[in-house]
């Protein structure tokens, strides 16, 4: 709370300022208070970032500034919220009455949401609803509200905004959604707007351009922007200013640079180890722990810095010069997609289009990409969880034959699964034990007190305390479940892992304690990853070599030195500059472009042109397209 | 035992059906102890006499204690009721876990259960009884199979989604064959509906038997049943109204307290609803 002042010379533009609010949700003895006096400034053309985990009352805060938090259960105890409004009266929006705030959401206040899915109502159009937001607050009819409308979409950068006015939800895709939102919200010239996580759940390259749209809307408008997200990366690209809050505390408040350059706080210091930075790994080939200053618990003890027992070996270049444990040749994967009354065929989703790639003992090998580009599709028609349509799988140089059960069996004793979801992906009637063991029993590997030793085994390996084994899966947090998920999977000692985006739903700081732990696991016992993700940031933390995917095929796969120094193939280049870079030295001037990812649904006869892959150095191949850099 | 109680006061509707519906079920089985008259014993000097101290219930056509008859009848009610409950519980699950899992299966069996669920419960059991002749055994079975699709559609559709839960792909992932991937992951996890369910076609088949009776396709007239003493009332219940009241009230109540444990036991298990409190 150092400089929580320090825009006071400048008040004639100040519109928002909060004094010792705190919140809290239920009573008595379940008390949470979610916010605790809380002090916040926000100037016009102001952006100010609150960062923070999942609990920390980031959300809470801007609910709070809404004053929708009552809808949730909560109530707001202390503090004033004074609204400088631009007629310039001053509301206190604590006390104002429903009405009053009625007619300042969305008008003086507006807000974003995280889920662009869910954030429109899916029975009316895009055009209906934006025009009802402007008839809301602004005289005129509906033919002049449909020309705001029109002129509000073209500013979001929305192409063929008459023609968008009449589409329905479910037509867009989630950053045009999202584009839409946006417009919605600016649609009355709001001086204030509270964006919350608008781009979490959006890909990489869509994300970059909300940001910038959001960037140069604020210019144009001269709104103070509120913008709550997870992650640093985000906050260096855009924040002017930052506040840090935890257990719904503000524990740092200071400028993007300094906050940056001199954290001063633990947990800020963890926060930032925690991110990883794009372009920090420049001359090693190896993986790299987190060093993260903040230990939680007892989930990530001590562990020697530096490590000298490699299991890999590889040449000077980083490429793999042990044995190829797993190998794909020329996997397809297609899903039909059926319609009409005889449910016939009528399109193809070519989810994965002729990809080779090899697997080394020891070694991470990434799949990135961004939705719909058939990295998850790989992995899971690697493990049959998908029919593949044609193409052959070699563990350990024995083909797998897919409709065999004991090949079948065989492969899913050495290959495991990591999924995405710590939350899904254990059985709520399951003991924890149990499911660790599951994979040992239906293997026939160990029984009953065998098992019950290799699992305590187990999860010491993971950092977690075998003395709970029997609890519930609903009694661990998200990070100990990723755990006892990895737990599960190398129950059986599988030479390979996939892992399909195993650490995208954590937290920041868990997320660096879970890829730490792989890097671990893999040093100790020297087990492959196929990692599958579309964080470029921790993959290049990670891996030892990188395979781009695009619309179901490779389009570069190579060592990852290669590909995050000298990445060739165009699309490569771009998902590389669309990655957020957590200095906010290094802030790129962005050029408004918006491009859509292609979908991979075909007509029955047509059939991808599939590039193949040229070498340009050493283990590092890009497709060779026909037309030069159409991709 | 602290928990139990615990449980019991946090959700007041599960214990009041419960309790109310343990007492039901305790005057069926201590029927014997609890009226010392036979319930069949004809009697024709004391015909439709009213509530008296000798006749705590008044009397039917014949003569006979309607309180006898409707403690009694709780009987054929409550097992009509739990038999019914339980088999199409057993039989709905075994269907509806397959046809949630084998393909060609699923085709066939939802569209006759559609076909099934397209009749109207109590004249599919009229149907039923029709073909074959009224005993307790053939109106239990000719509910259990209008019960039935009701059951085999909630498991399948669960099934359905679980199967697509990341746990179970786990599992196969892991090598599990579908038994275990049906009977470990699948199964348990429709339990908590499951015995909501359970308890509403329960409460449904005990009101379905009371009807079949109450038109005379039910349980034969042998069996008191609180359908077939209110069937006799019936000529003269403007006049003699209790011969129908005292076996109606007493259906009414069974119903509320199975129907108030369902809602009970639903709001219990649904963790959205946990949380509120």
């Amino acid at each position: 709370m150092t400089t929580s002042d320090r825009r006071v010379d400048r008040p004639s533009s100040r519109v928002l300022d909060v004094n010792g609010l705190s919140v809290t949700f239920g009573a008595g003895a379940g008390i949470v208070r979610a916010v605790q006096s809380l002090d916040l400034q926000l100037d016009r053309g102001e952006t100010l970032a609150i960062v923070g985990e999942s609990g920390s009352g980031k959300s809470v805060t801007s609910l709070a500034l809404m004053r929708l938090v009552e809808y949730g259960g909560g109530t707001i105890t202390e503090g004033t919220m004074h609204l400088h409004r631009a007629n310039g009266q001053s509301i206190d929006l604590r006390h104002a009455s429903d009405e009053a705030m009625r007619s300042m959401r969305g008008a003086e206040l507006s807000m974003i949401f995280q889920e662009p899915m869910t954030s429109l109502n899916p029975v009316f159009t895009v055009g209906s609803q934006l025009t009802e937001a402007i008839l809301l607050h602004q005289p005129g009819d509906s033919s002049s509200a449909t020309a705001i409308a029109i002129r509000i979409l073209d500013q979001v950068r929305i192409p063929d905004a008459k023609a968008m006015m009449g589409r329905y939800p479910h037509e867009l895709s989630g950053g045009m959604r999202q584009r839409v939102m946006i417009a919605m919200a600016l649609s009355c010239k709001p001086s204030v707007l509270i964006a919350d996580e608008p781009t979490t759940a959006l890909d990489v390259t869509i994300q970059a351009q909300i940001l910038q749209l959001i960037h140069s809307l604020q210019k144009e408008m001269n709104m103070g922007v509120i913008f709550i997200t997870h992650d640093m990366g985000v906050v260096a690209e855009v924040a002017d200013r930052v506040m840090v809050m935890r257990h719904g505390k503000v524990v740092e408040h200071n400028d993007v640079y300094s906050l940056f350059a001199n954290p001063t706080h633990l947990y800020t210091k963890t926060l930032l180890a925690a991110v990883p930075k794009l372009g920090s790994m420049r001359g090693t080939h190896e993986p790299m722990r987190f060093d993260l200053p903040l230990q939680e618990g007892d989930a990530d003890r001590a562990r020697p810095e530096v490590r000298h027992v490699k299991h890999s070996e590889r040449s000077a270049e980083g490429v793999h010069t042990s044995p190829v444990i797993l190998s794909v040749k020329d996997l397809v994967t297609r899903f039909d997609i059926r319609g009409g009354i005889f449910s016939r065929v009528i399109k193809r989703v070519h989810a994965v289009e002729q990809v080779s790639f090899d697997l080394h003992e020891g070694e991470t090998l990434s799949l990135v990409g961004e939705s719909g580009c058939g990295k998850t599709t790989t992995g899971r028609s690697l493990i049959s969880l998908a029919k593949i349509t044609s193409g052959q799988i070699l563990f350990a140089g024995k083909p797998i034959v897919q409709s065999s059960a004991s090949s079948l069996r065989e492969l899913r004793r050495n290959v495991q699964f990591v999924f995405q979801d710590p939350f899904a992906s254990l059985n709520p009637r399951m003991r924890i034990g149990e499911c660790i063991k599951e994979p040992l029993i239906i293997q026939g590997l160990a029984q009953g007190a065998e098992a019950d030793r290799r699992v305590a085994e187990l999860m010491e390996r993971v950092g977690l305390d075998p003395a709970t084994i029997h609890r519930w899966p609903h009694e661990f947090s998200g990070g100990q479940r990723q755990r006892i998920c990895i737990a599960r999977a190398l129950s059986v000692n599988p030479k390979v892992l996939i892992a399909d985006e195993a650490v995208s739903a954590l937290d920041v700081s868990i997320r660096a304690q879970i890829v730490n732990l792989l890097i671990d696991l893999q040093d100790d016992l020297g087990i492959s990853y196929l990692f599958i993700s579309h964080d470029m940031a921790v993959v290049e933390r990670v891996s030892h070599r990188v395979a781009v995917m695009y619309l179901g095929q490779i389009v570069e796969l190579g060592p990852r030195n290669a590909i995050f120094e000298h990445p060739q193939h165009p699309y490569t280049r771009k998902l590389m500059a669309a990655v957020p870079i957590a200095d906010p030295k290094m802030r790129r001037a962005r050029n408004l472009e918006l491009s859509e990812i292609p979908s991979p649904a075909r007509a029955l006869n047509d059939l991808p042109v599939v590039a193949p892959l040229v070498q340009v150095g050493e283990g590092h191949f890009v497709a060779q397209h026909k037309i030069g850099g159409i991709y | 035992m602290g928990k139990f109680f615990r449980f019991l006061l946090r959700h007041p509707t599960v214990a009041v059906g419960g309790t109310l519906l343990l007492a039901l079920i305790l005057m069926a089985v201590f029927a014997p102890w609890i009226v010392s008259k036979d319930p069949m014993a004809l009697s024709p000097i004391h015909r439709a006499r009213v509530p008296s101290d000798q006749f705590l219930f008044g009397t039917d056509l014949l003569g006979r204690d309607v309180f006898a008859r409707v403690v009694y009848g709780a009987r054929v009610s409550l097992i009509v009721g739990f038999t019914v409950a339980f088999l199409s519980a057993v039989i709905g699950t075994i269907i509806g876990l397959t046809s949630g899992f084998v393909r060609w299966v699923d085709a066939i069996v939802m569209r006759i259960m559609d076909g099934l669920m397209s009749i109207p419960t109590i004249l599919l059991a009229i149907a039923l009884i029709a073909l074959t002749r009224a005993s307790l055994e053939n109106v239990i079975i000719a509910i259990t199979i209008a019960e039935v699709p009701r059951v085999v559609r909630l498991v399948r559709g669960l099934a359905l989604s679980l199967r697509e839960q990341p746990y179970v792909e786990a599992a196969i992932a892991a090598g599990a064959s579908p038994v275990r991937v049906v009977f470990k992951h699948i199964f348990p996890n429709t339990i908590a509906a499951l015995t909501v369910q359970t308890t509403y076609i329960c409460g449904l088949a005990i009101l379905a038997e009371a009807s079949l009776s109450f038109i005379g396709a039910g349980v034969p007239p042998s069996i008191p049943s609180w359908g077939n003493i209110m069937a006799e009332g019936r000529a003269l219940w403007q006049i003699k109204p209790h011969m129908i009241a005292f076996p109606a009230v007493f259906l009414s109540i069974t119903i509320l307290s199975i129907n108030m444990l369902g809602d009970g036991l639903r709001d219990a298990i649904d963790p959205r609803m946990a949380k509120r409190i």
